[in-house]
């Protein structure tokens, strides 16, 4: 296969960026889009020029970390997918491919098309836990009844892997889907009812003081995200944080 | 521990855009039910209607209703145009190509265009027959009412400008429809009200409501147009 790609370069935070054209050939249909990445990188490195960055981990579609936007959504045309997932067989012969990195305030480009997506860790550091003793004498989970529905929706929230692909869908660069999965994992579960208010109140301030915007309800989100993250969580996040507003806790 | 002001936060002034937006959709339900009088003819339509429009401006009840509503209107239209802005701001760079249209509908993204064309159409229409009920200048009916039904047909049939205010009219009815198409569903949203089980439901009433109601709106200056 050979394509003309067209990726976002940016030397550092502080610099200008521009969308820089490349054309490649050589490209295998069976290779994963990070593959063909890394084989532009070779053919920049061996011509003695600056490599492109880009994220990447677990390679297997787990871990959230290849945060690429590719022809205008997040990981590629094909849904429920991961960018490191998506193979170039989903591609024609010929094609442009636009890379760019996520686009949101609150994901500033570091280099490349890397962001910084710590504005995450920080939602999660702000009450996406529970509370337990973990001084030896901690209960096992399995120990305490949960309703099978509850556990089922539970389960489903918990397979966000904070990608960030709902913010880089959405048009108002909203946080919404991945702050409702943190928080619905944890308020479906007897284990993180206790704190569910505070969660709600805390996680949400949060949200609000990274800079991400307001849910406008488009679905880009869920129609985008690789794991199929629904829009009931944001229902139930609405109706979390309305609940703790009405209790309040202190 | 989190702020307690009612609006500060990005999920309560979603809420007061559902709650304030699904108080607009009754009142155009009222608002709807007078104007259909519009469509009885000749002296005693005018007579019915001139009653009406007297009843609605000393009733005290529906006076409270509708401060309620100039506010509902002003709140929603202030707190929609912040969200706007804050939702711009969160994404200061775009893309330098993007495929919207895979994940989501024009309606959805569009609220802020909708609602501006929404807005536009009430002042002018609020100066066409709100004000002129209010201040005047305006005839008196043979009951001694102030005669809005004469006012009303006049706007739709004088000349070049009934057929522009008609057809003004409709487009406004139009926007008001896509408005609702999205907007009526997306309340009971941000409410957390449309849970999994009732998401279809509330999706099909919401377009039916979102067609029906500019539909019945739209046809009644059509009809005046075409017949007087």
């Amino acid at each position: 296969m050979k394509l003309k790609l067209k990726i976002w370069r940016q030397k550092n935070a502080a610099a200008e960026g521009k969308m820089v054209d490349y054309d490649i050939s050589d490209v295998s249909s069976d290779m994963s889009f990070l593959e063909m990445l890394d084989v532009l990188n070779e053919t920049l490195i061996k011509k003695g020029e600056e490599p492109v960055e880009f994220d990447h981990d677990c390679r297997e579609g787990i871990c959230g970390s290849c945060s690429l936007y590719i022809n205008g959504e997040p990981h590629g045309p094909q849904k429920l997918t991961t960018a490191c997932q998506l193979h170039m067989r989903s591609f024609k012969d010929g094609e442009t491919i636009y890379i760019e990195p996520w686009r949101a305030k609150a994901f500033p480009v570091i280099k490349d098309l890397v962001v910084d997506r710590t504005a995450f860790d920080r939602i999660i550091q702000a009450g996406g836990y529970i509370s337990v003793n973990t001084s030896g004498n901690t209960i096992d989970a399995n120990a305490t009844p949960v309703p099978k529905d509850d556990a089922d929706s539970a389960f489903d929230a918990a397979t966000c892997i904070g990608c960030g692909a709902c913010v880089a869908a959405c048009r108002n660069a909203s946080a919404m889907l991945f702050v409702s999965a943190k928080v619905s994992q944890l308020a479906l579960l007897p284990q993180g009812e206790v704190e569910a208010n505070v969660r709600a109140l805390n996680m949400v301030e949060q949200m609000d003081k990274e800079g991400f915007g307001n849910c406008t309800v488009t679905g880009a989100c869920e129609a985008e995200c690789p794991k199929g993250i629904s829009l009931g969580n944001i229902t139930r996040l609405n109706r979390e944080y309305m609940k703790a507003k009405l209790n309040p806790v202190d | 521990m989190s702020n307690s002001a009612l609006i500060q936060s990005s999920l309560a002034k979603k809420y007061w855009m559902a709650a304030t937006g699904l108080f607009l959709c009754l009142f155009l339900v009222g608002h709807l039910a007078g104007n259909l009088q519009l469509l009885i003819s000749g002296e005693e339509g005018l007579l019915q209607f001139n009653e009406y429009a007297k009843f609605m401006t000393s009733n005290p009840v529906v006076m409270i209703l509708s401060y309620l509503t100039y506010i509902s209107i002003l709140f929603h239209a202030i707190d929609g145009f912040v969200l706007t802005v804050q939702n711009r701001k969160a994404r200061p760079k775009n893309y330098a190509y993007s495929k919207p249209s895979e994940n989501s509908l024009w309606t959805s993204r569009n609220m802020a265009l909708l609602g501006t064309i929404i807005l536009v159409f009430i002042i002018l229409h609020m100066r066409q027959f709100w004000y002129v009920m209010h201040w005047g200048p305006i005839g008196v009916d043979s009951a001694g009412n102030k005669d809005l039904y004469t006012v009303t047909i006049t706007a739709f049939t004088d000349g070049t400008f009934g057929l522009l205010y008609t057809i003004g009219y409709v487009v406004a009815m139009v926007a008001i429809a896509l408005h609702l198409s999205h907007g009526f569903q997306s309340a009971f949203q941000s409410l957390g009200l449309r849970t999994d089980k009732l998401k279809k439901a509330i999706i099909i009433v919401g377009y039916i409501f979102a067609m029906l109601i500019p539909l019945l709106f739209a046809i009644i200056p059509v009809y005046i147009h075409l017949t007087h």
